[in-house]
């Protein structure tokens, strides 16, 4: 804090030399100036290199083109002057054309196991006839118990369900509305509606229908969310779903982590702390996805669960995505499914906020026919989603399929009633095998899996423990499944096994093999 | 927030101001005292005085700044954040509940999100509202001759009882596979793992199509190609793989209304129309492409790449071979992209010849992976209610991303089986093509021929689904507003929908594009007869 007493002589002198500080030395407007000026110079300053750095941040600067080049008068032929153009383009050499910083980070990803799992199983399947040695598919959740009706039917009908009585094609190859067309929203909704016992009447104008549950979930993110947005989401949860919100979307996801010990159901609470956190980090969340019933554990929200979920995002005023793909076959009928759909209608919520997505093929298995379903009650959504499915619309000769198989009720009944008794019995051999193992599951009343606790046989009690049972099962026993670190489960050790994929006669070969890795 | 910090930094000094502009005038003694009450002030004056009275207000703005953006991200709602977690039992959720109820009005509706706001918007483009109201009210010759006519969807109804007769003899066989007599064992032969990009049959059928069109003077390689469900997302596609949010692309322009959706939606990339004039045909020059780049350098806009649609919608024409290979020493000039979209490769019906970008990418040995190729069959099959499209590219960073992509449009596997026999069957393709190539030539010569009777030209198309019309005479005042007023007539008075120049931001108006193929011959009279009211109302008007 020591300074010079102000001389009178050389304050003249230097008030004659530096200019500058004369005007923050001397008269009343010193102070005000030498911050202005400064804070005003460090601003352009900061400008200056906004503007370099977006305009440089291009691949090398292009050189000065040669001045061969352009000036030449072109002959006519264009054989010579390709000549002197590549020539000219060699001695300027560029770089490779570059993908964007999205595409990159996309290439750049690792396969996750359960990608991984996927494509060894994929390269070297199973057989029961032909090869013997291959990987058994237990980490794809689809559901072919009743791929053979679906067969039957496919056989007897395609012909008239696509050429139609008078055979003539009613216009099939024609554009149609994007959004799906309106016999099939029809027939969808009543699927869905007799799927959880006709409780719920769905409304065919508030559904969109996409190429697949990817899209759909995409294309909800993408309405609800900006860049930067996240949504809570309570872990375990499906390893796609990463995918499927943060690719493209740019919008982020936290887990919130539910336990083991209390069956791994979501608390409002974990919820809400996971809310505040985000917030004080600066995240906006826009909303909650659950996924009911759960996957992959396979357990239900209770009513009370749901209304409570409603309070919390009515409280915080976001959304709520109700993930509800897997409604269709119980494997325990004890507990009973309770659609989102249906809280909504009968209490006095915002109904805006509240959307599901469906997916047709975990209950109608037609090879390579994916059919999701976005089911919104907030208009700017359904208008919004009805643009936007102009880039993952389903084709009409699909649609056209599935709404003649959805018509035909019969099938539909018979479906749904072989689809529930052979869903419960395969799960109940699979998980009485498993328990001979020594290998407890979940209880699971919904759902295509079992959510296996395999923590007793990993070693260390780690990820990297558990990444090494994985690998044993897939390298040794030939056996793919999904571990729980690729779905976020934040306790090692547990397993997902999707069991529709096989045969009943095919368990006791899953077992063996699972019980020589162990 | 400039204006917030100065003032800020004004009330701060404005104190030590008064105080020093005293010690200024005042004795030594009261300066003593001031530099007590004030010490700041004794560094300001002093010695270090220009150096720290830069830096301290320096920092203050930069922390002010810091300040302000962390206080921006979180949400406003902040007055909620201090209601009590809902607590999970039944007893308290009423409780919790009412207290919603009160606070609900405050709350307000859920937003979505900033970015699709201006997608759920009602259509503001005459593209849009024109097809849109031709769909509610469609024309037909016997049940409502009252109807809007059709020429704004480019759809292909010419050749429909061709691809309708195939589909109709070989539906199950192609569905269900060859053993369709051994009953219902055939359909497990169905994959049941379904690869997102399409199985590889499909490919090698779609690669030998295309070749066949563009006159097998290349042969495309099934490992380049990704299928994606309709050439729309096949373009959006691309767009995420090449560029960046903000980044943009050259667009010879007039162009399809329908890219200001695919390319700019959801993946935040901007569009850059290079000018094409009537003077010279609506040709793209390099000059002008040149001086886009350039143009868009300077506003700080880095361009990724070009994206050409040959042969051009909306106005017919080819590119020649030497235009091709001076768009890609362009390209390679200014290290960019491009995307070359040849949905109407086989439409051609012109006696000039159709060159495929690939055809001269595989001239050359250098810097292949900076093209990409887009097709697909809704126009060049009469296939769009399949939504088959295509990429093809040279570039293996862009055909990885572009795999992983298709998880979002993929194309379900009845119709890749059917599209995969139906492209196999090798005598129905080329008897196809050549149909399809004689009925829109004779289609196009109908509908011009009838244009002409009534004293309106067009630009000479060789290929594509439409006619690039020329009723500039009949506007007025000769601008935009005058371009609308004739389409707004055209659809509510003479009811037939064209898609206005405006809409493809073609730089003149007067300009439609006119599509002829969901016509018949017995259209067209009615058409012409339409379109004639309309030009004597216009000049009766004048």
């Amino acid at each position: 804090m020591k300074q010079n007493p102000p001389n009178k002589t050389s304050t003249t002198v230097m008030r004659v030399i530096v200019p500058l500080q004369g005007l923050v030395q001397g008269g009343g407007g010193g102070l005000v100036l030498g911050s202005i000026i400064p804070c005003a110079l460090f601003y352009f300053f900061q400008l200056y290199l906004k503007s370099k750095s977006s305009s440089d941040s291009d691949d090398p600067p292009p050189p000065s083109p040669s001045p061969e080049i352009s000036p030449i008068p072109l002959p006519p032929s264009g054989g010579l002057q390709r000549v002197q153009s590549v020539r000219s383009s060699i001695w300027s050499p560029r770089g490779h054309a570059q993908v964007s910083s999205r595409g990159n980070s996309v290439i750049k990803q690792l396969d996750s196991p359960y990608d991984v799992g996927l494509m060894k199983a994929d390269e070297n399947p199973y057989h029961q006839f032909t090869n013997l040695s291959g990987v058994i598919q237990l980490g794809l959740d689809e559901n072919k118990l009743t791929l053979d009706l679906v067969q039957h039917w496919l056989v007897a009908h395609t012909k008239c369900s696509i050429i139609g009585h008078e055979l003539q094609i009613n216009g099939i190859t024609t554009y149609h509305p994007f959004h799906g067309l309106s016999e099939l929203k029809v027939a969808v909704a009543g699927f869905m509606s007799q799927l959880i016992e006709r409780r719920v009447k769905f409304d065919p104008s508030k559904i969109v229908l996409t190429n697949g549950v990817a899209p759909a979930l995409e294309m909800l993110a993408f309405c609800l969310a900006d860049p930067g947005n996240a949504y809570l989401v309570p872990s375990p949860y499906f390893p796609d779903l990463d995918r499927d919100i943060k690719w493209r979307t740019g919008v982020e996801i936290i887990p919130v982590p539910c336990r083991s010990s209390d069956n791994f159901s979501i608390h409002i609470t974990s919820l809400d702390r996971a809310y505040n956190q985000a917030k004080k980090r600066g995240i906006k969340v826009k909303g909650v996805i659950i996924s009911n019933p759960s996957n992959p554990v396979g357990n239900l929200l209770c009513r009370e669960t749901l209304y409570n979920l409603l309070d919390f995002a009515t409280e915080k005023n976001i959304h709520v995505i109700a993930n509800e793909i897997l409604a269709g076959p119980p494997c325990d009928k004890s507990q009973e499914f309770i659609s989102m759909a249906e809280i909504i209608e009968s209490e006095e919520y915002d109904r805006n906020r509240v959307h599901i997505v469906y997916e047709l093929s975990k209950d109608l298995y037609l090879p390579g026919v994916k059919t999701g379903v976005v089911y919104s009650f907030n208009q700017n959504v359904l208008e919004a989603s009805k643009k936007l499915v102009r880039f993952s619309s389903v084709s009409s000769l699909s649609q056209r399929l599935l709404v003649s198989m959805l018509n035909d009720s019969s099938f539909v009944d018979e479906l749904i009633k072989f689809n529930i008794e052979r869903v419960e019995r395969m799960y109940n051999l699979f998980v009485t095998g498993l328990k001979n193992l020594g290998i407890e599951c979940v209880k699971s009343s919904r759902g295509l899996y079992c959510w296996a606790d395999m923590s007793g046989f990993i070693r260390p009690y780690s990820e990297k423990g558990e990444l090494e049972l994985w690998e044993k099962l897939l390298n040794v026993a030939k056996v793919n499944v999904t571990p729980g670190s690729c779905c976020h489960c934040i306790e090692p050790g547990w397993f997902r096994f999707c069991y529709t994929n096989l045969n009943e006669n095919e368990i006791p070969l899953v077992m063996e093999r699972i019980g020589k890795v162990l | 927030m400039t204006q917030k910090s100065g003032h800020r930094i004004l009330t701060n000094s404005g104190i030590e101001d008064e105080s020093k502009s005293k010690s200024e005038s005042s004795s030594s003694s009261s300066s003593t005292g001031m530099r007590l009450i004030v010490p700041l002030q004794g560094i300001v004056q002093g010695r270090g005085g220009l150096i720290l009275g830069s830096v301290i207000p320096c920092a203050m703005f930069y922390f002010l700044q810091f300040y302000l953006k962390r206080r921006r991200s979180p949400p406003s709602r902040e007055q909620h954040s201090s209601d009590p977690p809902s607590p999970t039992t039944e007893l308290s959720r009423s409780a919790s509940r009412s207290n919603l109820l009160l606070s609900r009005a405050s709350i307000g509706k859920p937003h979505v999100s900033a970015r699709v706001c201006s997608i759920a918007k009602a259509n503001d483009s005459p593209y849009y509202i024109g097809l849109d109201k031709a769909s509610e009210d469609p024309y037909d010759r016997l049940s409502n001759c009252n109807g809007v006519i059709q020429l704004g969807l480019a759809e292909n109804r010419l050749t429909i009882d061709l691809i309708e007769n195939w589909i109709t003899e070989k539906l199950n066989e192609s569905i269900l596979g060859e053993g369709d007599s051994r009953g219902g064992l055939s359909v497990s032969g169905i994959a049941t793992y379904q690869p997102f990009d399409g199985m590889t049959e499909l490919k090698v059928a779609m690669a030998g199509f295309m070749s066949q069109v563009v006159g097998r003077t290349v042969s495309f390689d099934p490992s380049q190609i990704v299928l994606t469900s309709g050439a729309t997302s096949a373009i959006e596609i691309l767009c995420f793989a090449l560029a960046d949010h903000g980044n943009a692309f050259l667009i010879p322009a007039p162009y399809y209304p329908g890219f200001d959706r695919d390319m700019k939606w959801r993946t935040g990339v901007e569009l850059i129309p290079v000018h094409c004039r009537s003077s010279d045909n609506f040709t793209l020059t390099i000059p002008a492409l040149d001086q886009a780049f350039n143009q868009a350098r300077k506003r700080g806009q880095k361009v990724r790449g070009i994206l050409l649609s040959n042969p051009s919608n909306p106005v017919g024409n080819l590119m020649t071979r030497d235009t091709l290979f001076d768009l890609l020493d362009f390209a390679r000039e200014k290290n960019i992209h491009i995307i070359s979209d040849e949905l109407f490769a086989a439409s051609t019906f012109g006696d000039e010849e159709f060159v495929s970008m690939a055809e001269i990418v595989d001239s050359e040995d250098i810097n292949k992976d900076r093209v990409h190729i887009v097709y697909g069959l809704s126009k060049d099959l009469a296939l769009p209610g399949f939504r088959v499209g295509v990429i093809y590219s040279y570039n293996e960073s862009v055909l990885t991303v572009s795999r992983k992509m298709t998880r979002f449009s993929s194309i379900s596997a009845p119709t890749q089986r059917l599209v995969t026999s139906m492209l196999s069957d090798t005598t129905f393709i080329k008897n196809y093509t050549e149909r399809n190539r004689e009925r829109l030539r004779c289609m196009c010569d109908l509908f011009v021929d009838g244009l002409k009777e009534l004293g309106i030209s067009c630009t000479k198309s060789s290929g594509g689904l439409y006619c690039w019309v020329d009723m500039s005479g009949l506007i007025r005042p000769y601008n935009e507003k005058g371009e609308l007023d004739l389409w707004d007539k055209l659809l509510n008075v003479a009811k037939i929908n064209v898609t206005p120049g405006s809409s493809c931001h073609c730089i003149e108006p007067g300009w439609f594009r006119c599509c002829f193929t969901t016509l018949d011959e017995m259209d067209i009279r009615v058409v012409m007869e339409r379109i004639r009211t309309v030009i004597e109302s216009c000049e009766s008007a004048s």
